[in-house]
């Protein structure tokens, strides 16, 4: 075993493990130090907690469009950061409208449903458009082609919405009914955290029923075995892939509402770093694995919320809140050194990565 | 016989409807009106115009195309039915905006812009407008293509001419050259208005270009007649000369305005062709490649910025060092990175970049690099006594700056080492059974990438005398990787084309900078999708990339990857 170790081990991997080795180092380090000097009471740590699952709720929703699409298509879908932006950014004309009526604090529930439903659709329409103008040409093409379709993809959908709907900021009203803080002992915690919190657990369950338990999720396991096979298998392969995308469209548009709630801002451009960021839980989680989906947008979430005041501040790094975004962009890193294949997905790094 | 009729006039309504529908995507996104002040034709057409017609002569010609053998009634209908069918559509808009205001959702649904489309005509004789320009436009297109075909490239490219120096005219007329006495009469009396070119003006241009155009065609080359080595060598020569006598005077010829737009596009042309080693050569998608050029700019910012106190270096002082930084920041990036591959590869160093970026806005390093201001007041580099403080002079610097990187490049890309970067592109497996070192071959792609970029970082500190956090962003990644693919991935003289277009061109139109990314993206997507191996195409890359089509059917055989998909959705 050793030997073989000896065999395979070059001089990078070396290099590689004693980055890795020292940044573990210092991660350990700045967390006694914090603990030590006792920054923050325990209340502060649950709220942040609860921040951290909040966040990791929507990461995952959007990450199950990553997840699903390159099941099937084996690509990188760079441009759902853009999925995701448009449903919300669409919506907020709804909820502005449905506000000046009254309509939405006398009757949040129903509001908030057509508001989520009009995000979904608007969501699932570029989806479909995406897959329908740009990919299907592209499903024999060299991977490169495809990431680079990507990325043109969403350029053009970010300057199209901008162009659209206008340069400033949308701001979502807030809801009466969401207002306050629910209070269990001394943490208060705020109602529209613990709804998300709730709503996208729940919308996971859902979706892993979808691909789990259906005949259309077992198709779409099978498409991503093998699409030969499965066409043989009497599967309309075309359909399924625009199920798979219209699915991730719609938990896209849904995570948007959500995240909409919780920032109330949207704009063109707030696709971009969330989108990065459920691809890094993607990745994190094991990507084309739904429950790795869940797992690695939680865990990215936590990370996120609890990172900086846990480690960076302890090693007497000022303001690290400004490093919160570097915190996922360097997880992402060095998953896709070290474990490429994520925490719960299978070995594929030699063949796929 | 019946179904196939049908079936094209069924395919001429979907088109029509398409192109309608692009129509409006177009007129909301706000550049109908954007461009509604620029006109071509003085008094008669815009830009904005043109735009909002050009979905109907694509779609027109797109649906004639692909119905060649079909009699002449046939295509008129066709053609008639996507101009009705796009214009109708417009019209509902117009009509629609005109009644409900837009605005407060679609900021761009103006009334300026539905006048615009109307033409001035009120409302409700106004909505038959757009269907009468359609018709006009997919009619014409038809026409156009009923031309035989050397004419008709002709007239093609005397109506692009047309419109590119109509689009053009106040870029032309700052020239300095122009402003010399007897062009800057004929130029402003005759051909030129106050915007636009004027209808005579149009019609003269449209005449020269045809006429040239279908004379130059016409000359066949006489394969009888054979240049002598030496006349052929002697013409080189003569050609290089005269290139680089204009190449020395463009910044004088052409004035300060134009000075800007080529060293921003010759800092594009270094990048690229160092983007193009990593991508173009090896194969590894680099998306945080600005990273590079921001060490390059910051090492030189601090170690020369009088007012940062620290070094106070010159910057020939600082220029090896800086270099010497970003191609260390490509090795020591490039060592973890380059164990994954394809897609991965490019999310990863998307990663890095950001975390460049966000590390240098911190206020943790505020007290080096400055944080969000930045550093200012980098001095010019000095050659003895000359201070190279204007943007004319900085373009010599990298003039020969470019020179030197593309001969690199040149003599890199037939070299061993670049052979060796082809074969990895094309297949890494068969690549390292050859014997050769991937780890070594792709670091080497991946430092000298960050080398270039690190020189062209230098260059745009001293040019701006300053570095902001807030220009070393993703999109600057994203716009030389457009360089290159426009260009052509692999191919040299395609950066030089690709900065040129996407570059040097977007600049000229101080109009145009609100849609530059948007016509970036659609630029990307549309050259994946129609022409992969770019303008200026490397022969190599181009027969890898239409393997597909060579050998019949999807090439899955020789995809592993599809038949092993372990990591399928669970």
């Amino acid at each position: 075993m050793l030997k073989r170790w000896r065999q395979t081990l070059t001089w990078m991997d070396i290099v590689v493990w004693a980055i890795g080795i020292a940044i573990g180092i210092a991660i350990v380090i700045g967390t006694i130090r914090t603990w030590q000097a006792a920054l923050y009471t325990p209340e502060q740590w649950i709220n942040l907690t609860i921040d951290g699952l909040k966040l990791g709720g929507i990461y995952a929703l959007i990450a199950l469009g990553y997840t699903l699409v390159y099941g099937v298509l084996r690509m990188i879908n760079f441009a759902h950061s853009e999925v995701f932006m448009s449903g919300p950014f669409t919506a907020v004309f709804l909820a502005k409208y449905l506000d000046s009526i009254g309509f939405y604090n006398s009757y949040p529930l129903i509001s908030l449903f057509l508001i989520t439903v009009l995000s979904a659709g608007v969501s699932v329409t570029v989806a479909l458009l995406l897959e329908r103008v740009a990919y299907r040409r592209l499903r024999y093409a060299p991977r490169l082609v495809s990431l680079i379709t990507a990325i043109g993809a969403s350029f053009f959908l970010q300057y199209t919405f901008r162009g659209f709907y206008g340069t400033d900021p949308e701001t979502y009203p807030t809801v009466d009914a969401l207002k306050g803080f629910w209070t269990i002992g001394s943490v208060s915690i705020p109602k529209t955290d613990l709804v998300v919190i709730i709503a996208a657990f729940i919308l996971m369950l859902l979706l892993y029923m979808i691909v789990q338990r259906t005949k259309t999720g077992k198709a779409m396991r099978s498409v991503s075995e093998d699409k030969e096979v499965a066409a043989l298998m009497g599967i309309d392969v075309d359909r399924i892939i625009v199920f798979t995308f219209a699915l991730g469209g719609a938990s896209a548009g849904i995570a948007g509402v959500l995240y909409a709630l919780v920032y109330q801002q949207v704009n063109a451009f707030m696709g971009f770093i969330p989108g990065l960021k459920a691809f890094t839980a993607a990745v994190l989680g094991g990507i084309g694995n739904v429950v790795g989906a869940w797992l690695g947008g939680t865990l990215l979430g936590l990370f996120e919320s609890l990172g900086p005041n846990l480690f960076l501040q302890g090693l007497g790094i000022p303001a690290a809140n400004q490093l919160k975004d570097g915190i996922a962009f360097a997880i992402l890193v060095f998953i896709l050194i070290f474990r490429p294949t994520g925490l719960l997905g299978e070995r594929i790094s030699k063949t796929k990565a | 016989m019946k179904t196939e009729t049908s079936s094209i006039w069924k395919n001429a309504i979907y088109s029509g409807l398409i192109s309608g529908l692009i129509c409006l995507l177009v007129m909301l996104v706000g550049l109908v009106e954007s461009f509604g002040e620029t006109y071509i034709i003085s008094g008669l057409i815009t830009l904005g115009d043109i735009i909002l017609l050009i979905p109907v002569v694509l779609m027109t010609f797109m649906s004639l195309r692909g119905s060649s053998n079909l009699p002449r009634s046939n295509l008129a209908g066709i053609s008639a039915i996507i101009g009705l069918i796009s214009g109708f559509i417009i019209s509902l808009l117009v009509i629609f905006g005109q009644t409900v205001d837009l605005r407060p959702m679609f900021v761009n649904a103006s009334p300026k812009l539905f006048e615009m489309v109307m033409r001035g005509v009120p409302l409700p004789l106004g909505a038959l407008v757009p269907l009468l320009t359609c018709s006009v436009a997919a009619l014409l297109t038809l026409g156009i293509h009923l031309i035989p075909a050397r004419p008709r490239a002709a007239v093609i490219q005397g109506l692009l001419w047309v419109v590119v120096l109509g689009t053009l005219r106040d870029q032309i007329l700052i020239i300095d050259l122009f402003k010399i006495q007897p062009f800057a009469i004929v130029l402003k009396r005759v051909v030129f208005a106050i915007s636009g070119l004027r209808p005579l003006g149009a019609v003269l241009v449209f005449a020269i270009v045809t006429g040239l155009m279908y004379y130059l065609s016409g000359r066949k080359k006489d394969p009888s007649v054979i240049k002598s080595p030496i006349v052929v060598k002697r013409n080189r020569i003569i050609l290089i000369i005269i290139l680089g006598a204009l190449l020395l005077s463009l910044p004088w010829l052409l004035g300060i305005f134009y000075s800007e737009i080529l060293d921003t596009t010759g800092l594009f042309i270094l990048m690229g062709l160092g983007l193009n080693i990593v991508v173009g050569f090896a194969g590894l998608l680099d998306l945080g490649y600005v990273a590079f050029y921001a060490i390059g700019a910051y090492t030189m910012g601090v170690l020369t910025s009088p007012g940062h106190g620290l070094f106070n270096l010159s910057f020939w002082q600082a220029l090896p060092i800086a270099l010497f930084a970003a191609w260390l920041a490509g090795i020591i990036l490039g060592l973890p990175v380059l164990r994954m591959r394809g897609d991965y590869l490019a999310i990863v160093t998307l990663g890095f970049g950001e975390i460049v970026r966000l590390l240098v806005l911190s206020d943790w390093l505020k007290d080096i690099l400055g944080g969000t201001q930045g550093i200012q007041s980098i001095p010019p580099p000095i050659i003895g006594a000359w201070k190279l403080n204007s943007l004319p002079l900085l373009y010599y610097l990298i003039l020969i700056s470019i020179i030197i990187v593309g001969f690199i490049a040149w003599r890199l890309k037939d070299s061993h080492l670049g052979r060796s970067w082809m074969a990895i592109r094309e297949d890494e497996d068969v690549a390292q059974a050859m014997g050769i070192n991937l780890v070594m071959t792709k670091l080497l792609a991946f430092s000298t990438g960050a080398l270039f970029a690190g020189l062209a970082g230098t260059l745009g500190a001293t040019k701006l005398t300053s570095v902001y956090p807030h220009s070393m962003t993703f999109i600057i990644s994203i716009n030389v990787l457009a360089v290159i693919i426009i260009g052509g991935m692999g191919s040299i003289p395609g950066v030089f084309v690709g900065a040129l277009v996407m570059v040097g061109l977007p600049n000229l139109l101080t109009e145009f900078q609100e849609y530059r990314y948007w016509f970036y993206g659609l630029a990307l997507v549309g050259m994946m999708l129609f022409r992969p191996e770019g303008l200026w195409p490397e022969a190599r890359r181009k027969l890898e990339l239409h393997e597909a089509e060579n050998n019949i059917g999807p090439p899955v055989s020789n995809e592993p990857s599809i038949n092993e998909t372990a990591g399928a959705v669970q």
